[in-house]
């Protein structure tokens, strides 16, 4: 028997090397973390694209210019420029301005024309042609929805704008969304307590409901709470979106025995039901021995505007407002105001706030890859974003912090300084379980686009 | 009954508006021929006189305090209304009774909209078809809602009633019920009678003067009076012109009701065109007796009572009652033989 040996040369070495380093290294290549694999829309260049889905024809322009604004700003300080914002109050301090893991952001921009099928197709020209790797904004909750189940579908991550329905992080929660708003669940438990306090525990409630999927929650959360204090709901009359004369629907309540009038309304809804409920002497009437009352479950300044002199005294809530003294709250409102010439709405709050939010996770994460983002983003606790401390829930993708209940302010000193805040209901007091009844839902699995 | 007598009201209130605006259609469509998807945006131009002179009587004069600052860090501006400050007390009152007021500012702004309107424009398209007429005119309705936008914004800019007729009346009390159970508000009813001042001073100058009867006889035969040598091109002109003004005052007056805002033009043409078609092309009292009809059915399909026997019945009424009538009568309500018919 023998041993027939091939003799060591230079080639041989060489090659048996190339192998084995080959060798060494699969395994690497196959399970290093799952964000080398491909995604849809990774940045290729030196630039990253934010996509900014926002209303900026229709009813909600307004709030949608504000939403624009807030998010120009957010990309200026991510990238360096202006005086930082709220980076400065953060807690995060991954980001470093000098944009997102090394790349300068920048953005295109969608009209969501707050109409589904319109904000559908926007976000899906900026996802598909401009490569938008995050999609964010909206001032509706129908919106939100359809825009959220369009992004988990292609694979990229929503951060939703303005929406305070229930179900955009309940029954249709999706594990590519997430909301930095409160909802109609949170309104409930925050408001509550309040108007037990001002108007008792013995009231009849009629309820006026914007007929769409915000409506029926907000109608839903105020029923729950209000009734669990001892109210009674006279009756719950659903109104047509956009119906602009309320008469025919505020008429009914004059002698329907009710003594509370809970406008489920927002945007021109709510400025038309309310000025013309204050014009049918609402709140001069005197019923079952009490003042008449109406509550606006959902105040945003923008609108408190357009209502004028019939949002005085009207309590309801809202998500921040200017006026707060917080470090984070005053640095946005001083970043906001210079840039501007006004101070920020609830809207450019959380959008801003949202911008921030999506930019520190991909730092975090050190990848733009949504499933790793997402993950960075699920159970994060943070602060100085003008909330007090917050946490990203992971289960339903909804952030959970401090809600503010407000009052029309009297004696405003300017046309901005409408709402006056009446207590900040702490966080502990509006959580709630994922599971919960009217919130539970199926979050499903991430999807990146590959 | 004190609930059905509110939904009357609310249904007369209503019709007025809705009257209103039909009348100026059908008058247009009577004269001119010409399907006016623009007449929409005349009732916002009327309302936005209205804002617009408000805003004009509020120009303030800024000072800045230089002791204090805002949130933001900039110096606070301390405004004063010059009205205020040069007119005093009569400043005041004009500031109070602005909306009223703006009417005669809104007279002069509308005659011109409506004649440049017509003379720039829709001349052009009188003997185009009516699919280019709408095209046209819906467009011209669509940069006119813009400008406005870009002008004031897209939210809703709320204007007050004068103080006096600010809050809402016991009619109750009046007719003999307990107090509180009819209230309704004070403007409502000056609305409404606005709105029949208004219908009742069109149909007279069509009626009793002779430019109307000349105006009546071009809608009935237009060829023959151009026949007895009158220029009718000039006097629809002129009805254009007012049928602009008709639009834009009870946008004016509207105002105080609704916080106009650059779509509410859009929110009333669709259904003024229903109560055209409903009252019967071309026909002026057709137009006038559908916002009434319409108007009230409306209202009582809102309340609680008939939408818990038919759901959703407040927001089809007035086209399930547009199919029937058109159904039963294919003209409408007092519509002639002939209009829009080959």
């Amino acid at each position: 028997m023998s041993l027939i040996r091939k003799p060591l040369n230079r080639r041989s070495i060489l090659r048996a090397g190339a192998m084995g380093g080959a060798a060494l290294a699969t395994p690497t290549v196959f399970t290093s973390s799952a964000w080398s694999a491909p995604y849809l829309n990774e940045p290729k260049g030196g630039e990253v694209t934010f996509g900014f889905n926002v209303p900026q024809t229709g009813a909600y322009a307004d709030e949608g210019a504000d939403e624009l604004r807030a998010y120009q700003l957010a990309v200026k300080h991510i990238n360096g420029e202006g005086d930082g914002g709220m980076l400065n109050t953060f807690s995060s301090k991954a980001l470093g301005g000098n944009g997102v893991n090394g790349k300068k952001v920048a953005y295109v921009t969608g009209d969501t024309q707050t109409k589904s099928d319109a904000a559908r197709a926007s976000a899906k020209r900026m996802i598909e042609k401009d490569g938008a790797i995050m999609i964010t904004g909206g001032s509706s909750s129908g919106v939100a929805i359809a825009v959220q189940s369009l992004c988990q579908e292609a694979g990229v991550i929503f951060m939703a704008g303005l929406t305070h329905s229930n179900d955009t992080t309940g029954k249709d929660r999706r594990a590519n969304g997430f909301r930095h708003f409160f909802n109609t669940e949170m309104t409930g438990a925050a408001l509550a307590p309040v108007l037990k306090n001002a108007f008792g525990t013995d009231r009849k409630a009629y309820h006026l409901t914007a007929d769409y999927t915000w409506g029926w929650s907000q109608e839903g959360s105020i029923k729950k709470y209000t009734e669990a204090l001892g109210w009674n709901t006279v009756a719950a009359v659903r109104t047509p979106l956009g119906a602009g004369d309320f008469s025919q629907y505020l008429t009914p309540v004059l002698n329907s025995g009710a003594d509370v009038l809970v406008l489920n309304h927002y945007g021109k809804d709510m400025v038309n039901s309310l000025t013309q409920a204050v014009q049918f002497g609402l709140r001069e009437k005197q019923v079952n021995g009490k003042q008449f009352e109406i509550v606006v479950p959902l105040f945003s300044r923008l609108m408190a505007q357009g209502a004028g002199d019939a949002i005085k005294g009207i309590f309801g809530s809202t998500n921040w407002n200017w006026s707060l003294q917080d470090e984070g709250s005053q640095a946005f409102v001083k970043s906001f105001g210079q840039e501007y010439g006004f101070p920020p709405s609830q809207a450019a709050h959380t959008c801003y706030a949202q911008a921030i939010l999506y930019a520190d996770a991909c730092q975090r994460a050190g990848t733009f890859e949504p499933c790793a983002v997402a993950a960075a983003l699920e159970d994060y606790e943070f602060d100085g974003l003008g909330n007090g401390p917050t946490l990203y829930r992971g289960a339903d993708h909804q952030c959970f912090k401090d809600v503010l209940v407000v009052k029309g302010k009297e004696n405003p000193s300017s046309q901005f300084d409408l709402l006056e805040v009446v207590e900040i209901t702490p966080r502990a007091q509006v959580e709630y379980a994922p599971d919960m009844e009217d919130v539970k839902g199926d979050l499903g699995t991430c999807n990146n686009g590959a | 009954m004190d609930v059905i007598l509110l939904q009357l009201l609310n249904g007369l209130d209503k019709g007025g508006a809705y009257a209103l605006i039909a009348l100026g259609l059908t008058l247009i469509f009577g004269t001119l021929g010409v399907v006016n998807f623009a007449h929409g945006a005349l009732f916002m131009l009327g309302a936005f006189c209205a804002v617009s002179f408000n805003a004009l009587l509020s120009l303030e004069l800024v000072t800045i305090d230089p002791d204090k600052t805002t949130a933001w860090g900039t110096p606070l501006e301390i405004r004063t209304p010059y009205v205020e400050a040069y007119l005093g007390d009569f400043g005041a009152w004009l500031l109070n009774f602005s909306v009223p007021v703006s009417i005669l500012l809104a007279i002069p702004v509308m005659l011109l909209v409506g004649f440049v309107m017509e003379r720039g424009l829709i001349k052009h398209f009188y003997n185009r078809a009516h699919a280019d007429q709408i095209l046209v005119t819906f467009g011209l309705a669509i940069v006119l809602q813009e400008v406005v936008k870009s002008i004031f914004g897209a939210n809703p800019i709320p204007q007050s009633a004068p103080e006096t007729v600010r809050g809402a009346a016991d009619i109750g009390a009046v007719l003999g019920f307990d107090p509180g159970v009819i209230v309704y508000p004070y403007w409502r009813m000056v609305y409404l009678g606005f709105a029949a001042v208004v219908i009742a001073a069109v149909f007279a100058f069509l009626q009793f003067t002779t430019f109307g009867m000349v105006v009546r006889a071009g809608m009935a035969d237009r060829h023959t009076v151009g026949l007895l040598g009158i220029n009718i091109e000039r006097r629809f002109t002129i009805v254009f012109a007012i049928a602009a003004v008709v639009a834009g005052l009870a946008g004016v007056m509207y105002t105080p009701i609704l916080p106009p805002d650059y779509h509410m033009g859009m929110d009333f043409l669709v259904l003024s065109f229903v109560v055209v078609v409903v009252g019967g092309m071309g026909s002026l009292p057709g137009a006038v007796a559908a916002g009434f009809l319409l108007g009230i059915l409306q209202s009582f399909a809102s309340m609680n009572e008939v939408k818990a026997i038919l759901p959703g019945i407040d927001q089809i009424i007035i086209y399930l009652v547009a199919v029937v009538i058109l159904l039963v009568r294919p003209r409408g309500l007092l519509g002639r033989r002939g209009v829009m018919e080959s």
